[in-house]
């Protein structure tokens, strides 16, 4: 169970980056977030942001038609 | 010990700003990039939506560039502001649409609030990919004077990769970058930054046809031209720059026009917007989602758009095709309808 959710459902790229983006900065260090998405390539662009900026990946997970993607508040 | 200078690059995902990026690195200084999205951008994603798109990998090309270069990128969410830069161009339109010379100079003005708001952890300049000659309209000797002064820079903005071939700015003066270490290119001749690119051992970079902005493309221009007339309003909202994004645009009446999904992925898409927009698809044969931007006015309306619908499914040969209209917040209703033949749709509707 993450700590906080955040629904970028129909949102495509880059949009639920910056929402991510956005909400970690209210969150604090060892927080859990867990994004919700329908835009396959966040996938691939909310890890990849969550990386270069030290935050950690804890879990992406594709159900019923929606994408949980989970991570870590860094540093 | 003398004070650590960071500089802040414009990352638009493409080769030039990656490279420019590198040129400082090289002399030890510390950057991260900022992008910036005005719903314009285009980006695998939005190709994506498409089925014949699957293949090409879903990333966004800018959080790519910086992670290749180990920066920090911070993408700002301009869609509001840019309105503005759209709707009323000081220095006007390029081929199409694009207000490619104030766009820069918005971006470059975002970045000077960036590096003000951010002076205390030791941004003092800006850098840009810009190439002199390398854009008709944005990137000319004449326009990079005018973009330093216009967003407020002056010389704050360093372009790596052509600095040699402009005025010295205050990173070099201050000596915190070696200008002799900088570049003197021009012109639209790609060849000495693919051959920096091989020297840094970048082998992997977009080069998106046509810039990356949907704003320079012909048919996405005359779809946004076309929904301003309709409207008589030049005026916009995210959804609306999304959707001229997806689908044929046909507009049997300057009251409505029909946006229909070209294939699995577009309807698929659509979908989501049935709550907001009057939607159609057919029920008796496999068929694609559409979408109605507009009013109807009257029940002949109601069929035309049907029968349009009809045309673009597996049921178009068909006598007769039973078509499910659904109205935000008012139901739905069962048609049945003759598609249309090929040749009676106008090519004017074609959007």
């Amino acid at each position: 169970m993450s700590d906080h959710q955040l629904d970028c459902q129909r949102l495509l790229c880059p949009l639920p980056v910056i929402r991510t983006q956005n909400k970690v900065k209210e969150l604090a260090v060892g927080d859990t977030l867990c994004v919700v998405c329908t835009d396959p390539g966040t996938k691939n662009d909310i890890p990849a942001w969550a990386r270069i900026h030290g935050h950690s990946l804890v879990s992406i997970e594709d159900k019923d038609d929606l994408i949980y993607i989970v991570v870590r508040v860094g540093a | 010990m003398a004070r650590q200078h960071k500089a802040i690059a414009l990352i638009s995902g493409g080769l030039d700003s990656m490279l420019a990026v590198r040129v400082i690195q090289e002399q030890g200084i510390e950057v991260e990039g900022i992008n910036f999205f005005t719903g314009f951008c285009v980006e695998g994603h939005t190709h994506a939506i498409r089925n014949h798109h699957k293949d090409k990998e879903k990333r966004n090309n800018a959080l790519w560039v910086a992670e290749q270069l180990g920066i920090k990128l911070h993408i700002v969410d301009v869609i509001e502001e840019y309105k503005d830069v759209l709707l009323n161009p000081k220095h006007g339109y390029g081929a199409n649409m694009n207000p490619c010379l104030d766009c820069k100079i918005f971006m470059v003005g975002k970045a000077v609030e960036w590096v003000k708001s951010n002076h205390q952890e030791g941004f003092d300049f800006i850098i840009t990919g810009e190439v002199i000659g390398q854009r008709p309209k944005s990137q000319l000797k004449r326009t990079m004077p005018i973009i330093a002064r216009e967003s407020g820079a002056d010389d704050i903005l360093l372009r790596p990769l052509c600095a040699k071939n402009l005025p010295e700015t205050l990173p070099e003066r201050e000596g915190w970058v070696d200008r002799a270490k900088l570049y003197d290119f021009h012109g639209r001749n790609r060849k000495p930054q693919i051959a920096l690119a091989r020297q840094y051992g970048l082998n992997d970079f977009a080069t998106p046809a046509g810039g990356c902005c949907f704003l320079t493309d012909e048919k996405y221009s005359s779809k946004l031209v076309d929904l301003w007339q309709a409207r008589h309003s030049r005026d916009y909202e995210l959804d609306d720059i999304m959707l001229l994004k997806v689908g044929r645009h046909l507009r049997p009446e300057p009251h409505f026009k029909v946006i229909v999904a070209r294939d699995a992925g577009e309807s698929k898409f659509l979908e989501g917007y049935r709550k907001q927009y009057p939607s159609l698809y057919s029920t008796s044969h496999n068929g694609p989602m559409a979408l109605i931007d507009g009013q109807f006015k009257n029940h002949h309306d109601v069929e035309t758009a049907a029968s349009v619908v009809a045309r673009f499914g597996q049921g178009r040969t068909a006598e007769r095709v039973e078509i499910e209209l659904t109205l935000p917040d008012n139901g739905t209703q069962n048609l049945v309808v003759s598609p249309l033949a090929s040749e009676a749709i106008p090519a004017e509707w074609y959007v």
